[in-house]
């Protein structure tokens, strides 16, 4: 008795309630406000831009705009139709370069590699190759393609467009389906194989299918970034005020209109209408990006499942 | 009759068995087809990784052969004179990359404080995880916006929205260099405020996730030895999930560099070098997109030369990110 009175009284026993006007707390508290401050200010810029988009370019759509061609610099009726159809042609002939490549070297990398030389090298070139300046896969496209005339003697065409923006969405796939390729359980190779699978039908009739949506979900977020891209397609794709003539093969091997560059080029004219152009046109990429964003994670939310 | 016939086949029946026992279990080799689709398949594979290696590696030829008239011609004088005139023939990409190392590194400068104190946000339970996960989503989009609509939003919406401050700058502080010249509309800091935007959401992921991995006993220890939440984060979580964090801090240096349309659309791309950053600047990356259209002769040359440039500067980025989070990751 007398012993616990005596530990009591030597104060051992702390307060423990929490004090909320203690500096270190008031500190603490008023760091969790400064994140929380720097939060909204980064969430802010999404909501103004989608905000100002959503309003100024949603308000212009009309069916006149989605199915008519752009006017000449200052007349004042018209639309974007030739450069919605231009950036689905070129975003197309992009995946298709970009995917058997792409998928292809996932592949490698994943299936018949994990830790060679050779595929250290080539995942530490993917890494490099995703962080170049999408202007200069541009520059590389202008140099190698337009400037050789090596397509049938065209110079800027949509297909010239397309390889650029292949060379930015093969990272992005080649990653994706590495990483989807190794998440498929070893068991399921072994198996395959033990049943007398050649390595080529464990692939394809085991492997690729179980890891079929991260490797979509990659697709789908390369094309979803491709499709916005603006400074790869300036000198190679070019533009057109006219219809590209897409049932024949001249018309991927001519210049081509597309959303992006349609943006950039009139969003610099003095040119009203053409401003408006351009915020319409910025509508309609804005919701097909997100809608594409929105898809893929819905992909990957049934991955995960 | 019927039943020796019937033992026949019976008969005829076990051998086949037996032949079939004999090929189902005995190891076969592979049918010569089965061999060259095997290894063809291989050999694809093989060429489609290899496509990444070529691809890189004729960037850098092309381009370098590109600049290679310019190269030499000016030397290393190109780096640091800023004359750029197709008239003359006299190419200096000083201007331009002095305005592309000056915009990246000031956009790092606001967006890696906002976006770290962003992901710790996001990482920490201030507040219920689905305002959280909105807010992480919302990041997200905002990468997935195409810079040329930032670059069109900050034309007509952001710059004339800002002037005001600007002209306010110029007036108190155009005793200061930085600030000495009137802003006219397009200049260096509208472009160095919508890179931030660009890079915001790539250091907010990548922190995000680092924050992520910190495993969940340090932060428990923290808490058991008394700390609050904030020496916790500053002291033990941080210092855990740097190297990821440098990392993606690099990764959005590059980014920043690299930056085209929305850079293009705002800086002004004039070539004459200015210290203030009210004045129009340009950046190589600009400049590639303004003048590669309609360029010929030497002055593709030159932007050749000045593309080579930029490629370097990324690349030594992007491979310092890579070494350094190998490098400085904490083993738990």
């Amino acid at each position: 008795m007398t012993q616990t009175l005596t530990h009591n009284q030597a104060g051992s026993v702390p307060d423990l309630s929490y004090k909320p006007f203690q500096r270190r707390n008031i500190s603490s508290g008023a760091l969790s406000f400064l994140a929380a401050l720097f939060a909204v200010i980064a969430v802010l810029p999404l909501i103004l831009v989608l905000g100002y988009v959503l309003i100024q370019g949603g308000s212009k759509i009309s069916l006149a705009l989605l199915t008519q061609l752009p006017p000449p610099p200052g007349l004042e009726e018209g639309g974007i139709a030739n450069a919605i159809v231009g950036t689905l042609v070129v975003s197309a002939i992009a995946a298709l370069i970009a995917v058997p490549v792409g998928v292809g070297g996932g592949i490698f990398l994943a299936e018949y590699s994990r830790s060679g030389w050779f595929a250290q090298f080539i995942r530490f070139g993917t890494n490099v190759l995703a962080g170049v300046p999408s202007i200069i896969a541009g520059v590389f496209i202008y140099g190698t393609i337009v400037t050789s005339r090596i397509l049938f003697g065209n110079a800027y065409s949509a297909v010239a467009g397309g390889a650029a923006l292949a060379v930015l969405m093969i990272p992005t796939v080649i990653k994706t389906t590495d990483e989807g390729l190794k998440l498929v359980p070893d068991d399921l190779r072994r198996g395959a194989l033990g049943v007398g699978a050649s390595r080529f039908i464990t692939i394809v009739r085991i492997t690729l299918p179980a890891a079929l949506t991260p490797i979509a979900t990659g697709v789908v977020l390369g094309i979803a970034r491709a499709a916005g891209e603006t400074a790869p397609l300036i000198f190679t794709a070019l533009f057109s005020p006219f219809w590209s003539d897409l049932l024949t093969p001249e018309g991927i091997f001519a210049p081509i209109a597309t959303l992006s560059v349609m943006i950039y080029n009139f969003a610099i004219m003095p040119y009203e209408f053409h401003n408006e152009l351009a915020w319409a046109a910025s509508f309609v990429l804005v919701v097909m990006i997100l809608a594409l964003n929105l898809f893929s994670r819905w992909l990957a939310r049934i991955a995960a499942k | 009759m019927t039943s020796s016939g019937s033992g026949h086949t019976l008969c005829k029946h076990a051998l086949g068995c037996m032949s079939d026992l004999d090929s189902r279990y005995l190891l076969r080799s592979r049918p010569p087809a089965e061999k060259l689709v095997d290894n063809s398949f291989r050999n694809l594979a093989i060429a489609m990784a290899s496509v990444v290696a070529i691809v890189l590696f004729s960037i850098l030829v092309v381009v370098f052969q590109g600049g290679l008239d310019s190269m030499a011609r000016y030397g290393w004088q190109f780096l640091v004179t800023s004359d750029w005139n197709p008239v003359d023939d006299q190419y200096g990409a000083g201007a331009a990359i002095y305005g592309t190392l000056i915009t990246s590194l000031l956009a790092l400068l606001i967006a890696v404080p906002l976006g770290v104190g962003t992901a710790i946000f996001i990482t920490e339970n201030i507040i219920p995880k689905g305002i959280r996960d909105v807010i992480g989503l919302m990041v997200e989009l905002l990468a997935a916006i195409p810079s040329v609509v930032l670059g069109l939003w900050a034309i007509f919406v952001m710059e004339p929205f800002i002037r005001p401050g600007l002209e306010l700058l110029y007036q108190l502080f155009n005793w200061f260099p930085l600030f000495s010249t009137p802003p006219m509309g397009p200049g260096t800091i509208p472009a160095v405020l919508i890179l931030v935007v660009m890079i915001l959401p790539i250091i907010t992921a990548i922190s995000r996730d680092c924050l992520n991995q910190v495993p969940p006993q340090l932060r428990e220890a923290a808490y058991g030895v008394g700390t609050t939440r904030w020496g916790a984060i500053i002291n033990v979580i941080l210092p855990a999930a740097i190297s990821g964090i440098i990392g993606g801090v690099m990764l959005a240096l590059g980014r920043a560099m690299g930056e085209t349309m929305a850079v293009t659309m705002i800086i002004g791309n004039s070539n004459n070098f200015s210290v203030s950053l009210l004045a129009p600047g340009n950046t190589i990356a600009a400049m590639l997109a303004n003048q590669f259209g309609e360029a010929d002769g030497s002055q593709v040359s030159s932007l050749m030369y000045a593309a080579f440039v930029l490629i370097v500067l990324t690349l030594c980025v992007n491979i310092f990110a890579q070494w350094i989070v190998k490098r400085l990751s904490l083993k738990y």
